[in-house]
């Protein structure tokens, strides 16, 4: 398998291509379905609708006090013995990353899954420096292995089969070609294993930061997160700052929404909470361990009292598993670190609206991502927002704003706009277009290489009526 | 947004919006409709200078071109009588988009006002006409295809299968991954044509799959697509909307 570089600008080929490759229509579609329904089943006995009202106010009260609750993290972690680092992009965070890592002179980093490290191409950034960064969430280990991204954020080898993963174990890792996915998962483990003990440095993401006890929780299943984050002598969580939540009895709400949105589990297998770096007569943990907190464009999200919904996200995957278009043209034709739904309303922050300029139009505004989401985004009205900030209409507050500004379509809107507003006019136009429904063309673009063009019907809805009021009329006299 | 929605008794008169697109191309529909309210005793009142409710510039991102649409819309609701409109896209553009595109206008009370009298046709017909039908066709199955916005926007995912449901010699057959889109959504068929494509591909081969020879929507944007690619493809599979067809059950 050869390395293909996606990214946004290229979103209407990626997904030509996707479209057209089976292998990835049916990996894509049966993983969705099992999701879906496998969420549908959780949630079954549960009064969804209070739980994500709950979950949605927890996280506008964490964002309506985000720089106090921010500053209240960073002195409980400080009192905790963790240092805070504070990072304005991507290039900052990693900067700060590897010179921890210099400080230590480390060599091999080991990773937890962590989106926001993607975001920043910190793997790239270390590797640059001579400092070899190693995923060790199961998934992330194949995506490494084949070189490609994550095409999920909870699932980031959804892309693969069982028959591409035993080709890829096998290509880099030299392990017998099966479908036994226990032989496969125990072969990853135990090169692993090695890894993390050799290790100098661990990095990890962060679920939860919790800002009234200094405590960042960290959920995960394969057991690697708590390795990460216990093993090396170093740990450097890194996150947004949008993830800080009150108290810790916030947790528990977003925790069960987090857990079942994502994979319809109760609860995971592992669920870290990292309050301090190993203390005096301890015999485990770090004993070092930092807190990056990365903003990368989410203050200037915060600016905008509708935009900051986006804010909300507890990054919990469930918007892709229900969206028809991601399951259609899968993870990797975004051309993103976050795909799919929350990729739409998030990236073009991050990337400016002119490298993704198609994302905010690639949704029919179906609404089944804001159905789902565990945190009442509503995605669909952010989508139509960015719309408008692309085609100069909005607030202008995005970069790359006005990016699909243009005169042709804005003249077509405004001739419409004088039509629906000449009521006569309108009648008028309806009449003669159903006159001349024989001359309606019969290739309309697009729409007419998959359908039949629609006709004007012979009269309007406005004539039947007339007629038939008119019969009425008659009648009754 | 789906907080409990208490109906009105049944009125003596009601304002019937038709849609643009009804008017143009499925103006049967729209009549349709306007006769199944009728039958139920209620005088429909089709005010002449309706046009289109704005949604097409609204979700492209033209929202003072939208705006403008939707004001000359306004107007035309003086009485304070429930407005009924025969698709979900265009109820949930006017029940729930009206008021964040006019807030912070002059025109805010009205706005709200007007949406809070939207009511799309299926569940005018069943909440408040309590509507009963009695079929006259011959036994045949059905598929119904309810439009994302109906069914999320306006949460009446219900309201058309039941209405199918009081019709003694149908049989509602359900496709699989009913409640996916069909992938019209107004422009993005236009601008994402290939994604579109297959998501009514998909979404035909559905509801071919069921055996139904027949499928009713109650959106006609949704029917153009999904009738557009049977008939492109020649199938025998057609469909209509869901006025038409209890008007054609029951007459
Ligand atoms: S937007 Fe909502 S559904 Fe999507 S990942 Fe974030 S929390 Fe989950």
């Amino acid at each position: 398998m050869s390395v293909q570089i996606y990214t946004p600008e290229a979103f209407h080929r990626q997904a030509h291509d996707a479209l057209g490759n089976p292998q990835i229509r049916r990996n894509f579609r049966k993983a969705m379905d099992g999701l879906m329904s496998k969420r549908r089943d959780v949630f079954s006995d549960w009064d969804l609708e209070a739980l994500r009202e709950l979950g949605a106010n927890i996280r506008l009260r964490a964002l309506a006090k985000l720089p106090d609750l921010l500053e209240r993290l960073e002195a409980n972690c400080q009192a905790n013995g963790i240092q805070v680092h504070w990072a304005e992009n991507g290039d900052e965070a990693c900067r700060i990353i590897r010179e921890l890592c210099e400080a230590r002179a480390a060599r091999a980093v080991i990773k937890g899954k962590s989106m926001v490290s993607e975001e920043m191409h910190l793997n790239q950034h270390l590797e640059a420096a001579g400092i070899e960064a190693l995923e060790s969430d199961l998934g992330e280990y194949l995506v490494q292995l084949n070189e490609q991204t994550p095409s999920h954020i909870i699932m980031p080898a959804i892309h693969l089969n069982t028959d591409e993963i035993s080709e890829i174990l096998h290509d880099k890792t030299g392990t017998e070609r099966t479908r036994d996915v226990d032989y496969m998962t125990a072969a990853a483990r135990a090169q692993l294993r090695e890894r993390f003990m050799a290790a100098d440095v661990g990095i990890s993401g962060v679920n939860f930061a919790v800002a009234e006890t200094g405590t960042l929780c960290l959920v995960e299943n394969e057991g690697n997160g708590r390795m990460t984050t216990t093993v090396p002598p170093v740990h450097i969580a890194v996150t947004g700052i949008e993830k800080v939540v009150e108290h810790l009895r916030d947790v528990p709400p977003l925790y069960a929404l987090l857990t079942r949105s994502a994979t319809g589990q109760h609860v995971t297998t592992y669920f870290n909470m990292i309050s301090s770096p190993r203390k005096p007569g301890e015999h485990d943990g770090p004993e070092e361990v930092h807190l990056v907190l990365v903003d990368n464009g989410r203050s200037n999200i915060y600016q905008d009292n509708e935009l900051l919904d986006t804010l909300r996200c507890i990054r919990c995957g469930a918007c892709m598993n229900h969206c028809p278009v991601y399951t259609r043209v899968g993870g990797h034709t975004y051309g993103t670190t976050y795909p799919g739904p929350i990729g739409k309303i998030l990236m073009p922050h991050m990337l400016g609206l002119e490298a993704t300029k198609d994302l905010p139009t690639a949704s029919s505004l179906c609404g089944a991502c804001g159905e789902v989401c565990p945190v009442k985004i509503p995605i669909p009205d952010l989508l139509v927002r960015l719309r408008r900030e692309a085609v100069g209409e909005g607030r202008g507050n995005v970069p790359g704003a006005g990016v699909k500004r243009s005169r042709k379509e804005l003249l077509a809107w405004k001739g419409w706009q004088w039509l629906a507003t000449h009521p006569t006019v309108w009648r008028g136009s309806t009449m003669v277009a159903g006159k001349l429904r024989g001359l309606t063309p019969t290739k309309l673009g697009p729409w007419t290489e998959y359908r039949t063009a629609p006709k004007p019907a012979k009269a309007s809805l406005h004539a039947l009526v007339k007629a038939h009021q008119h019969k009425d009329g008659e009648g009754r006299s | 947004m789906t907080s409990v929605k208490l109906y009105p008794p049944k009125p003596e008169k009601v304002y019937f919006f038709g849609t643009c697109l009804i008017d143009m191309f499925f103006p049967q529909a729209g009549l349709d409709g306007i006769r199944l309210l009728e039958r139920e005793g209620i005088e429909v009142v089709f005010p002449d200078d309706q046009t289109c409710c704005g949604q097409p510039a609204y979700t492209s991102g033209y929202q003072d071109e939208a705006r403008a649409v939707a004001e000359a819309q306004l107007g035309l609701f003086a009485e304070p009588w429930p407005i009924v409109v025969p698709s979900g896209s265009c109820g949930g553009m006017m029940r729930t988009h009206y008021p964040q595109l006019f807030a912070g206008t002059p025109r805010e009370t009205e706005a709200r006002e007007v949406a809070s009298r939207i009511y799309e046709l299926t569940e005018f017909l069943m909440h408040v006409c309590h509507i009963q039908l009695a079929d006259k066709g011959r036994p045949e199955k059905v598929a119904m295809h309810t439009s994302c916005s109906a069914r999320r926007e306006m949460g009446l995912a219900e309201t058309g299968p039941k209405l199918l449901a009081q019709l003694g010699h149908v049989e509602l057959v359900e496709q699989e991954r009913a409640a996916e889109c069909c992938g019209f959504g107004g422009t993005f068929a236009v601008r994402h044509p290939e994604v579109s494509a297959a998501m009514v591909e998909d979404k035909t081969q559905a509801i071919e799959a069921t055996g139904a020879e027949h499928f009713v929507t109650s959106d006609c944007g949704c029917l153009m697509n999904i009738a557009g690619r049977f008939e492109y493809q020649k199938k025998a599979v057609w469909g209509e909307h869901i006025a038409s067809y209890l008007w054609r059950r029951t007459t």
